[in-house]
């Protein structure tokens, strides 16, 4: 976990936020990004170098997206040499409300993600450049400096960062362990607030993401209506990351907060929130397309107010808008790039079982939550980082060590399979294989 | 009911001012030469609509650029997934060499202290983050942008103390000013951290002499403090003096302490016409700054497709020089037209050499030599004569009467039309002693009526479904 060093700042020099270390990029998990950027595996290159495994990019679908491009170039470009003007136009809005078509075509997608069992209203989508800004755009609406969000153990490292940084807003941990499959409790969720209670810190929200990053798995309904009756009781509010809803294996598998919602005739939803990005589902960082879709009027404004330090390019609005909006296309998209990443998923959970190694059952996402707690030589945080390290510069490969989640049992690590091709998956899997091959054959000489 | 932060409630963000009365006004009437030519002509909005016909023709000839590829092969995957916060490199070259030129290329620009945010907005802000704590202050010369208020103080607590500058010497900065202004912040115990200027100014149109820059390295020097430079408008010099950048003055200053405290902050919404796109960035010799900026970006990257788009423009030096020069000459001539056309209506504005507006004079028209009465004026223009135009008031300037007219955002007919309403109520105001008769149309000459109607307006205002306030007007 990244900790706090205040460095003493000269008498003219930068601000407490400036000189912290709460982006987090000082800890040791960035190593392993160091380790890859000057070992980079390539297949035919450098077929020995690092497999970068740390990485939840989605890239098993660009070919849907350049085919849509080729055959539609308007997208990209602003019609023929007569309808030149639209440049202008285009180049001129920066109105904070977004493109209306652009917002209607995500309110659009993001139903279908869900299979239409939610509807969302185009005047609620407010866009933010990225899932990043949009949680700390957020942050800032729902809190003040010194409280606090509970957020489920373990969690998105770059959260320390989205959620704390800038805004002095705290997170309490609400720890799940295996014992359950690292679902979120009711206790849990009192312990976690008791907690902060305990230390005089206000509690302002709970922020899930579902699916989860980094578990790879969708929360059951049940639970969401837990969480849901938590918040209620202590009036608070609900930020649902549901990044990743477009890459759940099986559409019938995601529950959105929205679907939950609508079931109670909307009648909790002033607090609960919802974030979205195209950067997992479509496989578009680069392009910092995020949302905040919230049910309260008073967020609604003020977000987009607010959106104003981090709106998305108008350029991008507009491809998107018209590729969003072509129904053939991502029907066709969602179905197919949920389709990869299942068979993805398939292959690398059977080549870990094969080589003894037991996963989480996910269900969707672009990474398998690994358990090699069995390696460890002591069950401890020291103790992973050791295996990591031997990961990492052993076997070559970058995969994400569940400390750096914040996850209170040592011994698991995040694997992403969705950002290499089939064959370097293989290669990926061999060595792992190969790895747990010598671990045995260690221990059986060390036993007799 | 759930509770929300202090940021939520407080007004900081500026938006339920009375001045937005004048959009609210605009959207309801725009003005149209084809369908609506009695609406309101649009003059608050600082925009660069003068030379698209010359980016539309590159697009023409470029079309890769727009179109993901590199010498005709498809970067598609390459750019969708580029999230890297320290820029396309090739884009950064670009962008500093673009810099460079507006300055004569008598400045040069590292790519690696160039940091890229969405919009000067988000560079203006993420400087305030760097720099200052919750609670100290930057000190801003007035008359200042209204959206400062916003962008510096909104989400980062940080206060802005006014540099009061006169008409009694066009408006320049002071060193007595500067006194003044750290001396108000002490006692209103307020840390100063910096001062940020706009060079060129918005709202005055005017470059910063060399004096004035000399004055404000010294300043900052003695006070061990920062100083920003937002150098957006840079590119729209027009004529002499020229432009000045501080780091000119600054060549020669290298390594020494007050070179790491001066910092730039650059966008491409007003030289190059392209607010939509959200290119903003700031450029810092001081290492930790721009360390901390870069992760900051993280909150406001710039979409890599536009970074793509941008560098091939940028990069087509042929395409900069015709750009710039020819960009410039058209903002001159809009200008004088505006200025010749308030000389025949008998107002004159200040002498500007840069910017996308002027700051006139209408203090001769004014009941009284107060901000009320600046107001009753205001809403006269935008009513009677049907011009948006924006109120001194709204840019804290000190003195009643002066407004900011925009020239650079329609067509040179619209803008004789609106010379012409201009004159025409000038003539009317002053012969048949118009006023009172305008001012009967919308609220008794009693103060205490005004003032509830002005309220009125404000909550009538807030209460809306939908902002009006739709453009970040600069």
């Amino acid at each position: 976990m990244a900790i706090e060093i205040e460095q003493q700042p000269s008498a003219v020099g930068l601000s407490k936020v400036a000189a912290s270390e709460t982006h987090g990029e000082d800890s040791p998990y960035f190593a392993g990004w160091k380790a890859y950027d000057e070992d980079p595996y390539d297949e035919h290159s450098n077929p020995s170098g690092v497999v970068q495994m740390g990485l939840a990019e989605n890239q098993v679908s660009f070919d849907l997206l350049e085919d849509y491009l080729e055959k539609n170039s308007e997208a990209s470009s602003w019609g023929s040499k007569e309808e030149v003007s639209s440049f202008r136009e285009n180049a001129l809005f920066q109105d904070y409300h977004g493109l209306q078509s652009f917002r209607k075509a995500m309110a659009s997608f993001m139903e279908k993600i869900r299979g239409g069992r939610a509807k969302f209203d185009p005047e609620r989508v407010v866009l933010t450049a990225g899932a990043t800004a949009a949680n700390e755009l957020l942050t800032f609406i729902l809190a003040d400096p010194g409280d606090a969000l509970l957020v489920p153990t373990p969690y998105y490292p770059g959260f320390d960062r989205d959620l704390r940084w800038r805004t002095g807003v705290k997170i309490v941990p609400i720890h799940c362990d295996s014992s359950n499959d690292f679902q979120i409790t009711p206790k849990a969720l009192e312990a976690a607030y008791n907690a902060a209670e305990a230390k005089n810190i206000k509690v302002r929200g709970v922020l899930i993401t579902n699916p989860s990053n980094p578990l790879g798995a969708t929360i059951q309904r049940a639970v969401l209506e837990e969480i849901l009756d938590f918040v209620t009781r202590k009036n608070i509010h609900l930020v649902s990351d549901e990044i990743y809803s477009g890459s759940v294996f099986s559409s019938s598998e995601f529950i959105s907060i929205a679907e939950v919602l609508a079931a109670q005739n909307y009648k909790k939803a002033e607090r609960v929130h919802i974030v979205y990005s195209l950067s997992k589902d479509l496989g578009l960082p680069g392009f910092r397309v995020g949302t905040i879709y919230s049910y309260n009027d008073k967020v609604v404004t003020t977000a987009r107010r607010m959106s104003s330090f981090t709106l998305i390019s108008s350029q991008t609005q507009h491809l998107l808008a018209a590729m969003l909006s072509d129904k053939k296309f991502t029907e066709n998209y969602i179905k197919t790039n949920r389709e990869r990443l299942r068979k993805r998923y398939e292959m690398i959970i059977e080549g870990l079982r094969s080589a003894g190694i037991e996963c989480l059952k996910g269900n969707a996402g672009l990474f398998c939550w690994m358990n090699l707690s069995p390696l460890l030589e002591k069950a401890t945080r020291e103790g992973e980082l050791a295996l990591w390290n031997s990961i990492l510069h052993e076997v070559k490969l970058n995969i994400s060590p569940g400390s750096s989640c914040h996850c209170s049992e040592p011994g698991w690590f995040r694997v992403c399979f969705a950002n290499m091709s089939e064959q370097t998956l293989e290669v990926a899997l061999k060595r792992i294989h190969n790895f747990m091959e010598q671990q045995r054959e260690l221990k059986e000489m060390m036993i007799t | 009911m759930k509770l929300l932060s202090r940021k939520v409630t407080c007004n900081t963000h500026g938006q339920d001012s009375s001045y937005f009365l004048g959009w609210q006004e605009y959207e309801n009437n725009p003005f149209d030469e084809v369908r609506n030519s009695n609406g309101i002509i649009q003059m608050g909005l600082a925009e660069n609509q003068l030379s698209f016909d010359i980016l539309e023709s590159w697009l023409a000839m470029n079309p890769d650029a727009a179109g993901f590829k590199r010498d005709g092969n498809s970067i598609f995957r390459e750019l969708a997934l580029f999230q890297d916060y320290h820029g396309l490199p090739a884009f950064k070259k670009a962008l500093v060499e673009f810099m460079a030129e507006i300055r004569g290329n008598k400045v040069i620009f590292d790519p690696s202290r160039l940091v890229l945010t969405a919009g000067s907005t988000s560079a203006n802000e993420t400087l305030m983050f760097c720099l200052a704590e919750a609670g100290e202050a930057f000190l801003l010369p007035t008359p200042y942008y209204p959206g400062f208020d916003r962008d510096l103080k909104w989400r980062t607590g940080v206060e802005i103390v006014p540099i009061h500058c006169t008409s009694s010497n066009g408006f320049r900065i002071t060193a007595s000013a500067l006194e003044e202004a750290y001396q108000e912040a002490h006692k209103r115990n307020l840390r100063v951290k910096g001062v940020l200027v706009t060079n060129p100014s918005n709202p005055l149109g005017t470059t910063l002499s060399l004096s004035e820059l000399n004055l404000l390295i010294d300043f900052i020097t003695a006070k061990d403090i920062h100083l920003i430079s937002d150098e957006i408008y840079s590119g729209t010099v027009f004529s002499s003096p020229g432009f000045v950048s501080v780091m000119e003055v600054l060549n020669g200053y290298e390594n020494t302490e007050v070179w790491n405290r001066v910092h730039i902050v650059y966008s491409l919404s007003k030289d190059l016409g392209l607010p939509g796109f959200r290119i903003g960035a700031i450029y810092s010799n001081d290492e930790m700054v721009v360390a901390a900026a870069t992760k900051m970006s993280s909150f406001g990257l710039v979409s890599s497709q536009t970074q793509y788009l941008l560098s091939a423009l940028l990069s087509d030096k042929k395409f900069t020089k015709k750009y710039l020069f020819e960009n410039q000459e058209r903002l001159k001539q809009r200008q004088k037209m505006l200025v010749m056309g308030l000389q025949k209506a008998g107002i004159s504005c200040l002498k500007s050499n840069a910017a996308l507006f002027c700051w006139v004079d209408m203090r001769h028209l004014l009941h009284s030599n107060t901000f009320e009465s600046e107001m009753e004026l205001w809403k006269r223009i935008v009513y009677d004569v049907r011009l948006n135009i924006s109120p001194g008031s709204s840019c804290h300037c000190t003195e009643p009467g002066w407004f900011r007219v925009c020239f650079a955002n329609m067509s040179e007919s619209t803008l004789n039309l609106a010379m012409q309403r201009l004159k025409n109520f000038v003539v009317d105001s002053t012969t048949n002693n118009g006023n009172k008769r305008s001012l009967h149309h919308y609220y008794s000459p009693k103060k205490s009526k005004k003032k509830s109607l002005i309220t009125k307006w404000v909550f009538r205002l807030s209460s809306r479904d939908r902002d009006r306030e739709s453009s970040d007007e600069r």
